[in-house]
């Protein structure tokens, strides 16, 4: 307790108060990530499924997958499952276990702790993606075949960034909408299945797969040495991601500044 | 200081705060006292801008809550001690908020400190946590920014009768400081021990505010006599009305001396008589509270 003796008057003097960061609420957000055993493991989780896929392809794959750019693919396919989840927890844990009490009351302005909550998604998808991109070259390096650095060009790095990032994009989105951890996860890991099936399946969708399905349309930035996606392969990745990403998202930032907290 | 005025919120048909004003001034302790369900919750998520009133105004210190920076530097807020994530340690909640608010590592252990969590204690995780250590932990999060306003929602809840001592020192000396505190609660005692003011609210309107002497102080008479029924059939016949309370006692609106008038005259015996303190907000509360007896069984059982 402070031994301030200074009597409190009927009005608050803030003035001498300088409001609170935007890169201080980001790095509330990144602990609050790894703080909890949920978190935690879920990182952990990441870097070792990562560390120990590409191991064993490096034991076990041929000769002439053994490059660069299928090491990056095994790399990069455990956390384009599991970062999503952390988008997930790390909105809906402010409604399942009602940290929302305490976080939108320190900081009564709901828009600035997502744009911080964003922030720190993009933070961790940009430091997961890194980590790929790190195991890729280390286990290239020891278990790459004869022909290691074949079918790999930088506009692979752009297409995978893009990849990951939209993906964790997605789960952070469905976070949003549902504000529940269990209904987001399973929504987020089931429905895109669903739709997939569902366009394979019925003959008049199949061949607008790609402007319907948004893993359809994903697909084509995780195949490697094929160069830049075709403009026709962009704009479907731009309209099924407003559709499947961007709508979810602006419903969920909207439910999110009116719901009442409780 | 905080202002409530004419506030209104409304769910469908059900209104739980029903044009509801009211001040908490600093230098008190202010008692919101209520049934469970009367609106006191509501009303408070609304103080620090949670739940959107449907009219009316909430400001603290003469501010919107939203307008203060740093909120939780001059309002410290502790609404529902349950609502932390089970699986963070003690040590980590009170982080978080400090980490938020700018404020140095060392305050979180001034904290823990202060609401007498030990070094043990605060590494645990809060699903661990009885009810009393969450309050405890709760007050240190509300306490930790040093703010000059409290708001508190059932803060006593949990607590055993040595913890809610030890608040009420800690909450009077933070109103002896100049602060503001307004905490709330659906037992009339547990107000009576912290509170100096009171304000009293029942199916989301205020039925009664003053101080804890005003509201307690209540004229009337209560009075127990060796033939009641013949003291009620004369008290009737001088146009004064009593009704039953107590065990075997009747109280008036009237006052001792003409009570005793009235018996004297009629040659009735008394066994006593007396002003009838306290019981005008006794049975206020628990009026209000009838209706809830049942909720408040409930919410008790549910909490042992």
């Amino acid at each position: 307790m402070s031994t301030t003796t200074v009597p409190y008057g009927d009005t608050l003097d803030v003035s001498k108060t300088p409001g609170i960061p935007l890169s201080r609420l980001v790095r509330v957000e990144l602990r609050k990530m790894i703080d909890t055993k949920a978190g935690m493991w879920l990182l952990v989780a990441i870097g070792a499924i990562t560390a120990i896929a590409s191991i064993i392809f490096g034991f076990v794959g041929h000769d002439q997958d053994r490059n660069f750019g299928d090491f990056l693919g095994f790399a990069g396919t455990p956390q384009g499952f599991l970062l999503p989840v952390l988008g997930i927890l790390l909105v809906t844990q402010e409604w399942g276990q009602r940290t929302g009490m305490v976080t939108f009351t320190l900081v009564p302005h709901r828009g600035r702790v997502l744009g911080a909550k964003v922030l720190a998604m993009s933070v961790l998808a940009a430091a997961a993606i890194v980590l790929s991109f790190v195991v890729a070259l280390v286990t290239t390096v020891i278990f790459g075949g004869s022909n290691r650095w074949s079918d790999f060009t930088p506009i692979d790095i752009l297409k995978i960034s893009v990849g990951q990032f939209t993906g964790t994009a997605q789960g952070f989105s469905f976070g949003l909408l549902l504000l529940a951890s269990a209904g987001a996860i399973v929504t987020y890991f089931v429905l895109p299945q669903v739709i997939t099936i569902l366009v394979n399946v019925i003959p008049s969708l199949t061949d607008k797969a790609g402007w319907l399905d948004f893993k359809t349309a994903q697909g084509n930035l995780f195949t490697f040495g094929e160069g830049n996606l075709s403009g026709k392969e962009w704009s479907q990745l731009l309209v099924t991601g407003a559709f499947w990403v961007l709508l979810p998202f602006v419903i969920g930032v909207w439910r999110v500044l009116r719901t009442e907290v409780k | 200081m905080i202002k409530f005025e004419g506030v209104t919120k409304t769910y469908g048909e059900f209104t739980a705060v029903d044009n509801v004003s009211f001040v908490a001034k600093p230098g008190r302790v202010t008692g919101f006292l209520g049934p469970n369900g009367a609106g006191k919750s509501t009303s408070m998520r609304i103080m620090v801008g949670l739940t959107p009133p449907d009219r009316g105004t909430s400001t603290i210190g003469g501010l919107k809550y939203a307008d203060i920076p740093n909120p939780g530097r001059h309002v410290g807020v502790l609404l529902d001690a349950s609502a932390q994530h089970a699986g963070r340690t003690g040590r980590e909640v009170l982080m978080l908020s400090a980490l938020t608010m700018g404020l140095p590592e060392a305050r979180v252990e001034e904290m823990l400190a202060l609401v007498g969590l030990s070094e043990s204690e605060a590494k645990r995780r809060v699903k661990n946590y009885s009810l009393g250590m969450r309050q405890r932990l709760g007050l240190a999060n509300a306490l930790i920014g040093d703010p000059s306003v409290l708001i508190l929602d059932e803060p006593a809840n949990g607590l055993d009768p040595a913890g809610i001592h030890w608040m009420r020192s800690l909450l009077r000396h933070f109103a002896e400081r100049g602060g503001t505190v307004l905490l709330s609660s659906h037992l009339l005692h547990e107000v009576e021990m912290i509170a100096d003011e009171m304000v009293l609210i029942g199916r989301g309107k205020i039925v009664a505010e003053g101080t804890k002497a005003e509201l307690l102080q209540t004229a009337g008479t209560f009075v127990k006599a060796e033939d009641l029924t013949k003291l009620h059939a004369a008290l009737e016949r001088a146009g004064i009305k009593a009704s039953p309370s107590g065990d075997g006692g009747m109280r008036t609106e009237s006052d001792p001396i003409d009570v005793g008038r009235i018996a004297a005259a009629e040659a009735i015996v008394l066994s006593e008589l007396r002003p009838a303190e306290g019981a005008g907000l006794e049975e206020l509360f628990l009026e209000l509270t009838g209706d809830h007896a049942r909720e408040n069984v409930d919410f008790e059982g549910a909490m042992a």
